[in-house]
């Protein structure tokens, strides 16, 4: 019969909006408001899941994120996995599936693991499965595990998004307390943020029949969630759990379901002034034998069904308790018509006035739920007075228990503030806050409405702790953990073998660390493992509480924030023009993307790359220089800053000349190589290599801040302020004479290492004769919004020279057939300017710079030395791989060097390359070998430069 | 991620700044001390269970490096820099 | 006889299913029938034994002794450096009077924070012999210590983006080679072969893959286990585990030398003490007066909810910055970059966290629907240089080790290598790259391979 469970009446779901669902292939009907587990206990499906390890039968336990049991997998558009039954909403074709078991929960073939659970106890697998070795075991054990699939596709539509929100006031949780404080806030006219994880506020009074000063409560709540509408200063989410506490009171919060169009979660980063935490308590199990089989619910969760979803998860009820709760809950179970067969409470004397609440029912004090028969149905309860002993089989089909209400923590204890175990409460409770953060309501502890509300009637709480229930001659695993299956035994077990930290248990058992995080267990194992060791509670303290609270998609936290915003990239306005002469473009440093070679249809990357480096060599070529990084520094201290920050004198500089320089940390490492140009009197400018220049900012920056703060320099970035096309190539000049510039371009008007200002192509420019190619060069520098029409005049110009865009790749070999240095290839760890042969740039001169000392100091050690030094392949068309290490005779020992770079020269027709070699530069000459996995390639040793060796031609 | 106070635009995100390292010893003359005392001052940083002072840069900001006290233990800043409060 | 009849066997059973299981028995039997220590043997047929009487009979798998007031040698940290240490002290040197101290729960350190990832791809002549060393004792392990690490070697696959990691790490290649480690480049098809769930980093991706590199030798294993399993070898030694005991402050004598360690259970005096506390070894070294070039960092984990197979070996995307297993709960087990600043907090940046998980994304859009269960922090000691140190120190009797950042895959080699520098007073030739005398004259070692995400 459909919705056999469900009451005639009652309940906040919407009766005339039924809900057709399907679950494991199976339809059913429920109603809108439900969620999948109060419209499969209204349809009366009692075995829902199977458990982890021993596939035992499981039903419905609770109501909300403790949820321990029924994990489910949503197919569809919905599609997503190991979601506690209890916080699906239902919705109308809604398909969903348990998780763990095959082919169904009432049959699982996997159910035969509960015949041998005595020989996998806690831990079995650290003693067995070791030969021949555990990768052999691990794929039939993996897939044992696992519960839900992984998702195969992203969402097919929507999108996640971020928000940033400040607030006065965040709190979390719309209960009786959260909706109170907000009022208060709100009232105040503070900054109000109020999120909570439920689609509807109210917390527990959601759950419960409760008045406050004489009215349901729930119309109090309808009154304040009105109120809070009506400020402006608040904002109210629900259906968004804070899932994170962070540092300086940053809170994520993680909305679902938005109304908002195509946005399926949005993630929320709330920095609050001060947070509340009203998030509740949670019922705690009891721990009995068998109090895992389907029908023994939270006695919570059996209200919440029977009040908020009109659904009877039984017609015979037992109750189990150590407090007042349930008491209520037993009456809300008689005023719907269930019957309540008894109540059986392990206190010896229960408090008059819940005796009151509970009028009519049979109450046996003293008495603990020993067992319980059934197998996936539930049919009777073992009842056993502590005291005598006397025992009784009480017929039930549905079992509630609680074992007292822990204060929900979690994000108290995120923010890292302490708790205490309050010894009344039986509970770990906030202590003094660590953050700016107050708990309020049952989160703090005032587990019950009169103390949260003015005008709250509720019954007082008086619990008296059972953290186990433990009767001579009872057969029957009592689970602690029921989604991990983790019993008492195996905490016996692991105390037993002396993991009797509370940590240790933990990981031995694995109890706690499911998807639940434990919030209806961890406390009994904590209790479990208090009496067995007989120390208070508190001496055995919690396991720490990690965020998420709740599960949260990846998704939500990652946002709209994927590619190319996570990793923006950089272009210049040639991009285009590159790509449209079929640039292969790629990630350059720097977040730079820039062409590396320029092929012709058909053509590999050799011979493009061949074919450029020989019109630079032979005609002319252009690149694209924009990315270097560029710096304006002024001020009257800016020479002294410079000898300070490159190693060789930049002082002496003239006005319009420039010089090559490297810049040193002062543990005596290469941080850069570039030029300084000297503007006039008191203006720099200084260009840094394309990957470092903003580690060069930062590095000038901090130097002035923080340790030269009264040194007159004035530092300007200005890498996206100068565009340039660089023409490089023996006929570098006719291009540039073709373009038309006022500046005299002769090698004595305009000498290398000098700049001028001028136009060029009628367009103004700064023209710097710099070469990293080896080649007569010029820089043409212009603004940003000329460099395309510039670059479009350059091709122009030099289309009669034969000019040809020149790519990184191009610029690679050029570099290396003149032996100059590139920061990612040759400047490896402690090299130094000597290694390089660059001793000339380290001053004698100037007293102190940064790095001096300690380049010193290193070679004063006597380390042998890695030197840089050219190689010759002995075969010339045998290429070396970059990067290949140099050993003795080519023979597999330690490495005496590794090969840098090696390129196809157009000018030798041959390869060369570079490599650090130990000793290196006295070896010139000799052989050394490079060793390959399947070879060893013998190497003549030569000066590092391979074109030019004397720089007629850059100078020219 | 803390709220750094940056003494020309207020608290702000920590991800706008880069970390510049513990503020260690003034640097000596390098010519007029010893090898292990120049080695020392390279390498040797404080790194006190508790407050720290340290260099930050906020540099997707203004611009400005900052020294601030931070307790390593909380992330408390327990003293900010002049003018940022 | 057992090995003659484990080899008819085998050779027997050759491509049958069945021949593994019968193997697993006889070698069971072998190993019962060779109990050479104190230690109950762990095996099949022990935990058959114990089912029936109800487990109730397991031994403990450490003694909780009482404190004495003096040893041959103390070491700071139930980690896994510093029992591991513990048990190489008395396995391979006969050192077995030997306390290990640690302020909390053994193995509670960074060894029950890290991400399992055990693999040889370094860079450096200086690096690369160390760990190789280092995984082949790990896959020894479970036989060694006769506990169940879980030892995995399923592969480590580098997703390559960029060019110069590609020049990176074929240079490692080739120099990993010498050492026998290995490293292989893969296409991108391939790749993806191997990894279905790697769907982004496609030609018009941010970064598009170039390539795959398979470093095959490496593997995951149980990190709780490798605690405990040298935690009860050691004690079946005679070493003693000493949990909840906290040096305050290191002791030395008149003559400079240690002389012992100060704890809040008393005064344990030892002519040689060992630190294996990372993240603290400053806290501690400074009551003696040294100073090291250490500073503390944070640096954050973080697992998905659990689900079927989908990733059979470890991903590291170093371009991306991040890297992720998936353990035998089906977790994902997911690492990312190290915060910045020193930190003891054991915190999570959430901006930090969101890029990793950002990055995570772009090449695996599905775990968009995939979500997170649980994250967490760890500190650690990172050096000037950023390599490890072991040491002895300017304290005559002093022992440091530290600075292992993705200190996990070190610990098998790093207790050996400690204890016969402990032993011999003179540095393992493995290690002897990593002294403190390297800073003398600032002869760094730069290491590109330190953690997985670079």
């Amino acid at each position: 019969m459909a919705q056999s469970n469900r009451r005639a009446s009652g309940g906040r779901i919407d009766r005339n909006r039924p809900v057709r669902f399907q679950f494991n292939g199976k339809s059913y009907e429920g109603y809108e408001g439900d969620t999948l587990a109060s419209a499969l206990l209204a349809n009366g499906v009692r075995v829902t899941a199977r458990s982890f390890k021993y596939h035992r039968p499981r039903g419905i336990v609770g109501h909300g994120p403790e949820e321990p049991a029924t994990l489910v997998e949503l197919d569809g558009e919905d599609a997503s996995g190991n979601r506690p039954a209890t916080t699906v909403p239902l919705r109308d074709g809604l398909s969903a599936r348990s998780v763990n078991c095959w082919p169904s929960p009432d049959f699982d073939v996997s159910g035969i693991n509960q015949l041998f659970a005595r020989f996998i106890p806690a831990g079995f697998y650290y003693k067995t499965f070791k030969w021949p070795n555990w990768h052999l075991f691990e794929p039939t054990i993996r897939k044992a595990a696992g519960l839900a699939a992984a998702p195969a596709q992203p969402p097919s539509s929507g999108h996640f998004e971020a928000r940033h929100a400040h607030a006065d006031v965040l709190i979390a949780g719309a209960g009786p307390a959260g909706l109170q404080a907000a009022l208060e806030a709100g009232r105040a006219g503070k900054r109000v943020f109020i999120a909570d994880e439920g689609t509807e506020a109210g917390g527990s009074l959601l759950n419960r029949n409760l008045t406050i000063n004489g009215q349901p409560a729930m119309d109090w709540v309808a009154d304040a969630v009105q109120e809070l509408r009506g400020m402006g200063n608040v904002t109210h989410l629900q259906n968004a759990t804070v899932w994170a506490y962070r540092e300086h009171n940053l809170l994520i919060v993680n909305e679902r379901e938005p109304e908002q169009g195509s946005v399926l979660e949005r993630s929320w980063r709330v920095r609050a002034g001060e947070v509340v935490i009203a998030t509740g308590a949670t019922e705690r199990a009891m721990v009995f034998a068998d109090n895992d089989r389907p029908g023994v619910m939270l006695a919570s969760s059996v209200q919440a069904y029977v009040n908020r979803w009109g659904v009877a998860p039984g017609q015979r009820v037992v109750l189990f308790t150590n407090n007042n709760s349930v008491y209520a809950v037993a009456a809300d179970l008689v005023a719907a018509g269930v019957t309540v067969e008894a109540i059986l409470d392990s206190r010896d004397t229960v408090p008059q006035e819940a005796l009151d609440t509970a009028q009519g029912i049979t109450v046996h004090t003293g008495t603990v739920a020993a067992g319980v028969k059934g197998h996936k149905r539930l049919r009777a309860v073992h009842a056993v007075s502590a005291k005598s002993g006397a025992d009784t089989w009480i017929d039930c089909d549905l079992l509630g228990h609680s074992g007292g209400w822990n204060p929900t923590v979690h994000l108290w204890s995120q923010s890292r503030s302490p708790l205490r175990f309050d010894e009344d409460l039986s509970a770990f409770v906030p202590d003094a806050a660590a953050q700016a953060c107050r708990a309020i309501g049952a989160a703090a502890g005032d587990l019950t409405l009169d103390r949260i509300v003015q005008g709250g009637l509720d019954l007082p709480y008086a619990i008296e702790p059972l953290w186990r229930v433990d009767v001579p001659g009872q057969r029957g695993k009592a689970f602690l953990d029921l989604q991990n299956d983790v019993s008492v035994s195996d905490v016996q077990l692991a105390l037993r073998e002396g993991y009797d930290n509370v940590e240790h248990v933990k990981r031995y058992t694995t109890g706690g660390m499911g998807i639940d995080q434990g919030k209806t267990g961890n406390i009994n194992i904590i209790g479990t493992v208090a009496m067995q060791k007989g120390v208070p509670l508190q001496d055995v303290g919690t396991t720490t509480f990690r965020s998420p609270y709740t599960p949260v998609s990846f998704g939500a936290i990652g946002g709209l924030r994927e590619e190319s915003v996570l990793f923006p990239y950089r272009h210049t306005p040639v991009t285009q023009w590159n790509k449209d002469n079929g640039a292969v473009m790629y990630e350059a440093g720097a977040r730079w993307r820039r062409p590396g070679y320029f092929p012709k249809p058909g053509e590999g990357l050799q011979e493009a790359v061949n074919r450029e480096c020989l019109a630079v060599r032979e005609g002319v070529g252009v690149y694209d220089g924009s990315p270097l990084g560029t710096f304006e520094l002024k001020g009257r201290d800016v020479p002294r800053f410079l000898d300070f920050l490159y190693s060789n004198v930049m002082s002496s500089l003239k006005p319009g000349d420039g010089r090559y320089g490297l810049m040193l940390s002062d543990d005596g490492l290469i941080l850069d190589d570039g030029v300084a140009f000297r503007l006039d009197e008191h203006r720099w400018m200084v260009s840094t290599s394309t990957g470092h220049a903003d580690a060069v900012n930062q590095h000038m920056e901090k130097l002035l801040q923080t340790e030269f703060p009264d040194w007159q320099v004035m530092i300007t970035t200005v890498t996206s302020q100068w565009n340039n096309a660089t023409i490089c190539g023996p006929r570098a000049r006719d291009v540039m004479q073709a373009l038309g510039t006022d500046i005299d371009l002769s090698p004595e008007a305009f000498p290398f290492m000098s700049f001028r200002d001028g136009t060029v192509a009628g367009i103004p420019a700064r023209v710097v004769r710099v070469s990293f190619t080896g080649e007569l060069s010029f820089e043409v520098n212009v603004a940003p919004r000329h460099m395309a029409e510039l670059w479009a005049k350059v091709m122009e110009a030099g289309a009669p020279f034969g000019i040809l865009p020149v790519g990184s790749e191009s610029s690679h070999v050029l570099r290396v057939e003149k032996g100059f240095l590139s920061l990612g290839h040759e400047v490896d760890g402690t090299v130094d300017a000597y290694d390089l042969s660059m001793g000339w740039v380290m001053s004698k001169k100037k007293p102190d710079y940064l790095g001096k000392r300690s380049v010193a100091l290193r070679r004063e050690g006597g380390s042998t030395r890695r030197e840089l030094v050219g190689i010759l392949p002995g075969d010339p068309n045998r290429q070396v791989p970059e990067g290949a290490p140099l050993t003795l005779g080519g023979r597999k020992e330690a490495t005496e060097g590794l090969v840098t770079a090696c390129v196809w020269s157009v000018v030798n027709e041959r390869w060369v390359g570079l490599a650090l070699l130990e000793n290196g530069h006295a070896r010139h000459g000799e052989t050394a070998h490079v060793r390959l996995k399947d070879g060893v390639i013998p190497i003549t040793i030569a000066k590092p430069v391979f074109h030019d060796p004397d720089g007629k031609l850059l100078r020219s | 991620m803390m709220l750094i106070p940056c003494p020309f635009c207020g608290k702000r995100n920590e991800s706008e700044f880069i970390f510049g390292g513990p503020v260690v010893a003034a640097r000596p003359d390098p010519n007029a001390v010893s090898d292990a005392e120049w080695v020392e001052y390279l390498t040797i940083a404080p790194n006190p269970l508790g407050p720290v002072q340290e260099k930050w840069w906020h540099a997707r900001g203004c611009g400005e490096w900052l020294t601030i006290w931070r307790d390593t233990r909380t992330h408390d800043i327990v003293e900010a820099p002049n003018g940022s409060e | 006889m057992f090995v003659l009849l484990r080899w008819i066997t085998q050779t027997l059973c050759e491509r049958k299913s069945v021949c593994v299981r019968v193997n697993l028995f006889i070698d069971e039997f072998c190993s019962l029938i060779n109990i050479v220590t104190t230690m109950q043997k762990y095996s099949l047929f022990s935990l058959a034994r114990n089912a029936l009487s109800g487990h109730r009979n397991w031994p403990l798998a450490w003694r909780s002794p009482p404190l004495k007031d003096q040893y041959e040698v103390v070491v700071i940290g139930a980690g896994g450096h510093g029992l591991a240490t513990a048990y190489c002290l008395a396995k391979e040197f006969g050192i077995t009077d030997v306390a290990v101290l640690d302020r909390g729960w053994l193995g509670g350190g960074n060894i029950a924070r890290n991400t399992v990832t055990i693999r040889s791809n370094y860079m450096r002549d200086e690096s690369i012999p160390f760990y190789v060393k280092s995984v082949s004792m790990y896959e020894g392990l479970t036989k060694e210590l006769n506990f169940n690490m879980m030892h995995s070697k399923r592969t480590m696959v580098d997703v390559v983006q960029t060019w110069p990691k590609l020049r990176e790490l074929r240079r490692r290649q080739l120099v990993m080679d010498i050492y026998g480690s290995t490293y292989e480049q893969i296409t991108t098809d391939e790749l993806r072969r191997r990894i279905p769930a790697l769907t982004g980093g496609g030609p018009d991706a941010r970064l598009p893959i170039i390539c795959g590199m398979v470093h095959t030798d490496a593997g995951v294993n149980r990190h709780d286990a490798v605690a405990w399993g040298y935690a009860r070898a050691a004690d079946a030694m005679g070493v003693e585990i000493h949990q909840q005991t906290a040096v305050q402050s290191l002791i030395r004598g008149a003559d400079g030398a240690i002389e012992g360690v100060e704890t809040n259970q008393g005064t344990v005096r030892a002519k040689k003490v060992v630190v294996a506390v990372s993240g603290h070894t400053t806290t501690l070294t400074e009551t003696a007066g040294l100073k090291l070039p250490l500073r503390t960092m944070n640096l954050t984990a973080f697992v998905s909810e659990p689900v079927q197979p989908l990733v059979d070996v470890i991903v590291n995307c170093p371009d991306s910055g991040f890297y992720f297993s998936q353990s035998d709960k089906g977790e994902m087990v997911i690492g990312g970059a190290p915060d910045m600043g020193q930190s003891f907090r054991r915190d999570i940046k959430q901006n930090v966290f969101e890029d990793t998980v950002t990055s995570m994304l772009s090449l695996f859009p599905s775990f968009k629907k995939l979500k997170l269960m649980r994250q967490w922090g760890g500190h650690l000691d990172i050096a000037h240089d950023a390599s490890p140190i072991m040491d002895q120190t300017e304290v005559p009797g002093l022992f440091v080790t530290a600075g292992w950042w993705g200190g996990y895959k070190a610990i098998p080699a790093g207790g050996l290598t400690l204890a016969h520098l402990v032993a011999k007073d003179e540095p393992h030739p493995l290690m002897s790259s990593f002294t403190l005398d390297r800073f003398r004259h600032l002869d760094f070692v730069m290491e590109a391979g330190t953690t997985t995400a670079r």
